[in-house]
Order: structure tokens, then C-alpha cells, then sequence
């Protein structure tokens, strides 16, 4: 069993078994601790077959981002988890019931597969745009070279929607008071402040 | 990508620029003190590059691969474009101050928004065309909605950005299926997968796409937003849309039609003039029955956008070239009549109804006949300038061999006489005497004699603008 086999069934394993467990797990936070173990265990399955972009995508994207949000949402909201997991056990066999024809469907396709004559599958897809060996390299020359134009305007769009959603939105409040750090750090404890010798027994 | 490609689509690079940093002027700056400065610094950097790109000389050339054209057609485009949204800046200053709306970012948006059309007037590939059409549709949603506490003003705007949407979606829809069907999303490709039978996807992704078109010109069936949007938007802004935008988007269209499917005129021949006619029909009628002005001039706008599109369905380079001097003419006179809209004020509060009007001759008579020499013209009365837009494209029409448009065409026209000529008899013949201001802001009055004057001084030689506007239609359907 080469290396590559053998991390593409680790990674394989680990996917599965992080998915199942995102749903079992009793805590929704390790729920979404699970989910990550998916989404990088897919991660490295995008590395195996070459896709190294997409499989940063899904790290920087879904780890960095969408799970870190998940959690978030997890620890901010108050969420009855418990209930939650009730509704799912009443329509778990109707899950299972989808989750299987899924599988046929899929076995099926499979089955009947065939490539027209002539055509061999290639194993690792060559990089779209020629010249660079890595997808990153090839989606970058077309991002960055051939649409450079497009690129550079869906920048200005994205920095009008930024410009106009303070427009519309943003409102300067006389009364709102705001934190203005050089005039607390140039207070002066003398005037800030004024100690008073209170006898027991009587207020102020 | 190199250097001489940057260099070709400079006056873009430079306006963005410019917008940029007024934003980081403005945020560290004085913030909406330096309004009023920012808003004249980017007029004069839009008539700079108007006056820049107008003398810039011949030639074509095609960069970004294939993205981007610089021809004569897109020169003329952009200097309307720039020239008119900087006279539009200079006439909302006075109204935006005393409503409290000068707000920093108005011109730069207007500038971000101007740079949207210069790419859409110099699209040659979809992609592009989306692109540009997105960045000055975001900004007109953005203004259109300025006067953020009107509930109006912010029914305006999510209207248009509703509706907007819409019209994009369909857009993208049909440049999927042009894209689907020729392979390629650039013009150039484009035009040789549509020549002679063209399969039925194509067609269908074409109509879409004029479908999507048809709404950023406001054209019959696709206006229904267009008097609400001009209704709410605080008035200078109407006037923005009503010039500039339209301007950019006739362009866009003409170009789409004749730089991607030049092939197939005889398929889109008949969807332009369908929008041409009901354009023209319903502008006119739709228009008789209303006393708000501001939505008087919306339905007005509507039947212009099928004058315009009457010339570009004759499918030849007289048509574009007709097409270009009527919409250089009718955004002539819209800035004067918005000018005049602008100034019409009673006690310091704007008045919108078309009965404040009655006997305005003998309030300010300068002020009435100029109102009297931009309605004949609208209408199209000879001897005003209007009229020999209206006989261009029907010119057009005629050698094209769509008379019967052309006929079509002039009875819509004299349907839409009667609003336009309702407004000059209340002003001389009205019951009685009006109340609205006096004299008012200078820079109004300046633009509404100015527009005026060239409405009747430009029947000697319409400015000279025959010449460019020949060589705009050669570059694209010559």
C-alpha cells in the first residue's frame, strides 16, 4: 500500500467519521469541532487529487470563516439543542429512508458508466491555462492576466456597495458618546477623583 | 496585459482614481464640509476627461483581450455621458445644500457611477458589459435613495434596486445562453457563431438579453419603474437618470446589437422596433394625465427612448448615427427643462405640479419663454432643434424600410404634442397668477438659457456634431 493510498483512506475514513459525528455528537460544540475535522479531512482529499486551490479554499473558507461562525452561533445563541436532536430522532427514519435511495442512485450511475471509445480518464486534470504546473498558478494567470480588467471592476463595484451602505446607513449622533482615549489617559486623578473620610454609621 | 493597454483605457483609470481618493479625503478630511469643493473638483475633472477623450483623435483599438474597445462610437458616448453628469453636479448643488442631502460621497458616487458607463459604452465582450452596467447601477440605487428619512426617496430606491436586479438576472440569463451557444463571451466571437441561421438558443439568449437591455433604457414594456423612480428620488437625481444613464445604456445597446450581433439585424430588427412603438405610444399617452411634472418628465423620457430605438432598429450606420444625435439633443433638453424643475420653488419648498405654473409669462417672462423654446422642442415643432432629431430618426427609419414605424412614430408624436404644449398654454394662458420664487440660483438659470439657446442657435448647424457622430456610427456599423 503506497503512501498515497494509504492517506487517501485516512483522510477518507476521518471525512466520514467526522460527518457522522457532527450529527451524533450530543454537545453542538464538538458538533462543530467534528465539522471541521470533515471539512479538512476533504481538504486533504482536494490535495490528493491535485486540486491544492480548492483545498485551500476550503480551510481559509469553510474552517477559517463558515465553522468559526457555526460557532459563534452556537455559543451566542440560546439554542435548545436538545429539542433539536428529538425532532431528528422522529424523522430519522425518513433521513435513512433518502440516505439509501441516494446510495442506490449513486451505485447505479456508477454501474453503468462507460467513457465513449477512445477516451481514457485521465487521473489528474492538467492545468487549464498551460504554462504553470499547479492549478493555483493557471487560475491565477486567468484572474490576475486575461480578466485583469474584470478583477479590477468588481473591485470598484464592491467598493460601492461598501460607500453606499454607510451612505444610506451610517448617522452621526450628537448624544452617542464615544470612547476618547487621550482625554482618559490625560485625566488627571486629583480632579477625577475625591476621597472623603466617612465616620461608621452615617452617610454621606 | 501591457502598459499600452493601461494607456487606452486611461480616462477610466484616472476617474476611478480621482473617485478614490475624494473617498480617503473626505473620511480623514472635513467629511461633508468639503462637499461642496468635492463636488466642483469632480465636475471639472469630468469635463477635463470629456474635453480630454473628445480630442483625442481617431482610431480604434481593442485591449484587455478583446474587453475593451476605444472607437470613436464609445468617444462620443463617453464625452455626452461626462459632459452631461457634470452638469448635473453643478445644478444640484444649491438644491442639495438647502435640503441638507450634500453629503461627500454624492459626487464621487456620481464619478464611480460615470466610470460604470465609460466601460459600458466600451464593452466588446459580456462579461465587461455586466460589469460596467452593474458598477453604475449600484450607484444610481445608492443615490436614488439618498434622501434616506423621505419615505419616498427609499421606496425609490429599493424599487429600482428590485426591479434592477430583476432586469440583471434576465441580462445574465440571456448572456448564458449567447454564451452557451457561440462558445465565447466576447463580441468578436460572438458575431461570427450568430451570422445566417443561428440556432433558436442564441435567439432566445438575445431576447433576454434585450429584454435586460430595454429595462437599464427604460423602454415599453419594461418602464413600470421608471415614474415611481424619478417621482422619489430627490430631483437632481432625477435629472441624472434622466440624461447620463440613458445615454450610456442607448449606447450599450447599439453596441451589443451591432458589434455582437450585426449578423442577425433581421432577428433583432423586429424586437427593437416592437419596444420602439410601444415606447413611443405609451409615453405619450400615459404622460397626458399626469400633473406632477417630475413624472411628467419620466413618461416624457419613456417616449424619447423609442424615438431613440426607432433609429437603432433601422439596422444601418444612418440609424446609429440618428440615434446618437437624437440622444445628444434630448439630453440637451432635459438638462434645461430639469434646470427649470430645479428652480421651481414657492416660499423655499420645491412645487412639482404643473398648475403652480399658471401665468408664469408674467412672473418672470425670460424664464417662461425658455420653458416655451425647450417644450416646442421636446415635442418636435419645427423650427427648434428637437425637431431635427425626430426627422433624423425617421430618416432612418424610411431608408431602412420600416416606414411604417416611421409613421407609427409621427403619430405618437403628436399625441405626446398635447402635454408638452398643455404646459406652455397654462404658463401664458393659465387662470391665475402664479406664486411661485423669483430669480432663484444663478447656475440654474445659466443652464436653462444655455440649453435653450442651444435649442434654437443649433438648427444652423446642430454644433457640429453631425461630423463625430457619423464617424461614432461608422466605427460601430460601418
Amino acid at each position: 500500500m503506497s503512501a498515497q493510498i494509504f492517506a487517501f483512506y485516512l483522510f477518507a475514513v476521518s471525512c466520514v467519521a467526522g460527518g457522522l459525528f457532527t450529527v451524533i455528537a450530543r454537545n453542538p460544540v464538538h458538533s462543530v469541532l467534528w465539522l471541521i475535522l470533515s471539512f479538512l479531512s476533504a481538504a486533504g482529499l482536494f490535495v490528493l487529487l491535485g486540486a491544492e486551490f480548492v483545498a485551500m479554499l476550503l480551510i481559509i473558507v469553510y474552517v477559517g470563516a463558515v465553522a468559526v461562525l457555526f460557532l459563534f452561533v452556537v455559543m451566542m445563541l440560546d439554542v435548545d439543542f436538545a429539542e433539536l436532536k428529538a425532532e431528528m430522532a422522529r424523522y430519522l427514519p425518513l433521513a435513512l429512508l433518502i440516505g439509501v435511495v441516494i446510495l442506490m442512485q449513486l451505485a447505479m450511475a456508477f454501474g453503468v458508466w462507460e467513457t465513449a471509445e477512445g477516451v481514457t480518464l485521465a487521473d489528474r486534470p492538467d492545468a487549464i491555462a498551460g504554462g504553470g504546473d499547479h492549478n493555483t498558478d493557471a487560475l491565477g494567470r486567468i484572474l490576475y492576466d486575461k480578466y485583469f480588467l474584470l478583477f479590477q471592476l468588481s473591485g470598484l463595484i464592491l467598493l460601492v456597495a461598501m460607500v453606499g451602505a454607510i451612505v444610506l446607513t451610517l448617522r452621526h449622533r450628537d448624544y452617542v458618546k464615544r470612547q476618547d482615549v487621550l482625554a482618559q489617559m490625560y485625566r488627571d486623578p486629583a480632579e477625577a477623583m475625591e476621597l472623603k473620610d466617612i465616620k461608621p454609621g452615617q452617610g454621606l | 496585459m501591457q502598459s499600452g493597454d493601461l494607456s487606452i483605457a486611461l480616462p477610466e483609470i484616472i476617474l476611478s482614481l480621482f473617485a478614490m481618493g475624494g473617498l480617503l479625503v473626505g473620511a480623514y478630511g472635513g467629511k461633508d464640509k468639503l462637499a461642496s469643493l468635492m463636488l466642483w473638483v469632480t465636475a471639472a475633472v469630468l469635463v477635463a476627461l470629456a474635453a480630454w477623450i473628445g480630442f483625442q483623435g481617431a482610431g480604434t483599438a481593442t485591449v484587455f483581450n478583446g474587453m475593451f474597445t476605444d472607437d470613436a462610437f464609445a468617444r462620443f458616448a463617453k464625452v455626452t455621458v461626462l459632459l452631461s453628469a457634470a452638469a448635473v453636479l453643478l445644478m444640484s448643488e444649491s438644491y442639495m445644500i438647502k435640503r441638507d442631502l450634500l453629503r461627500f460621497e454624492y459626487p464621487l458616487l456620481i464619478a464611480l457611477a460615470s466610470v460604470g458607463m465609460m466601460v459600458m459604452v466600451s464593452a466588446s465582450d459580456l462579461i465587461a458589459l455586466y460589469m460596467g452596467l452593474e458598477l453604475q447601477s449600484l450607484a444610481l440605487y445608492v443615490v436614488a435613495s439618498l434622501r434616506r428619512d423621505s419615505v419616498k426617496s427609499t421606496e425609490a430606491g429599493l424599487k429600482y434596486f428590485v426591479l434592477g436586479a430583476l432586469s440583471s438576472g434576465l441580462l445574465l440569463y440571456g448572456a448564458s445562453l449567447v454564451y452557451g451557444f457561440s462558445g465565447t463571451t466576447e463580441f468578436a466571437g460572438i458575431i461570427q457563431a450568430a451570422q445566417g441561421e443561428t440556432p433558436v438558443g442564441m435567439l432566445i439568449g438575445l431576447s433576454f438579453v434585450i429584454a435586460g437591455l430595454a429595462f437599464k433604457v427604460s423602454a415599453a414594456p419594461f418602464h413600470m419603474w421608471t415614474p415611481d423612480v424619478y417621482e422619489g428620488a430627490p430631483t437632481p437625481i432625477t435629472a441624472f437618470f434622466a440624461t447620463a444613464p440613458k445615454m450610456a445604456a442607448m449606447g450599450l445597446f447599439a453596441r451589443v446589437v451591432h458589434d455582437a450581433f450585426g449578423g442577425v439585424i433581421g432577428d433583432w430588427q423586429q424586437i427593437v422596433a416592437a419596444l420602439a412603438v410601444a415606447s413611443m405610444f405609451l409615453g405619450a399617452v400615459a404622460a397626458i394625465g399626469q400633473r406632477n411634472i417630475k413624472r411628467l418628465m419620466a413618461y416624457s423620457s419613456i417616449a424619447h427612448m423609442g424615438f431613440a430605438l426607432m433609429g437603432l432598429a433601422s439596422g444601418t450606420a444612418q440609424g446609429v448615427e440618428s440615434m446618437l444625435i437624437y440622444m445628444a439633443i434630448y439630453v440637451t433638453m432635459n438638462i434645461g427643462t430639469f434646470a427649470f424643475i430645479l428652480s421651481m420653488e414657492k416660499d423655499g419648498s420645491p412645487v412639482l405640479t404643473i398648475d403652480a405654473l399658471s401665468l408664469y409669462s408674467k412672473r418672470d417672462p425670460a424664464k417662461a419663454l425658455a420653458v416655451l423654446v425647450l417644450m416646442f422642442s421636446l415635442a418636435g415643432v419645427p423650427p427648434m432643434v428637437g425637431f431635427f432629431g425626430k426627422y433624423s430618426v425617421l430618416l432612418a427609419a424610411v431608408d431602412g424600410g420600416l416606414a411604417w414605424l416611421a409613421i407609427l412614430g409621427v403619430t405618437a408624436s403628436v399625441i405626446g404634442a398635447f402635454y408638452y404644449l398643455r404646459i406652455v398654454f397654462i404658463m401664458y394662458f393659465g387662470a391665475d397668477e402664479s406664486e411661485l420664487d423669483k430669480g432663484g440660483s444663478g447656475i440654474l438659470w445659466g443652464f436653462l438659457m444655455a440649453s435653450a439657446a442651444a435649442m434654437v442657435f443649433g438648427v444652423f448647424n446642430l454644433f457640429g456634431i453631425e461630423g463625430p457622430a457619423a464617424a461614432a456610427a461608422a466605427a460601430l456599423a460601418g
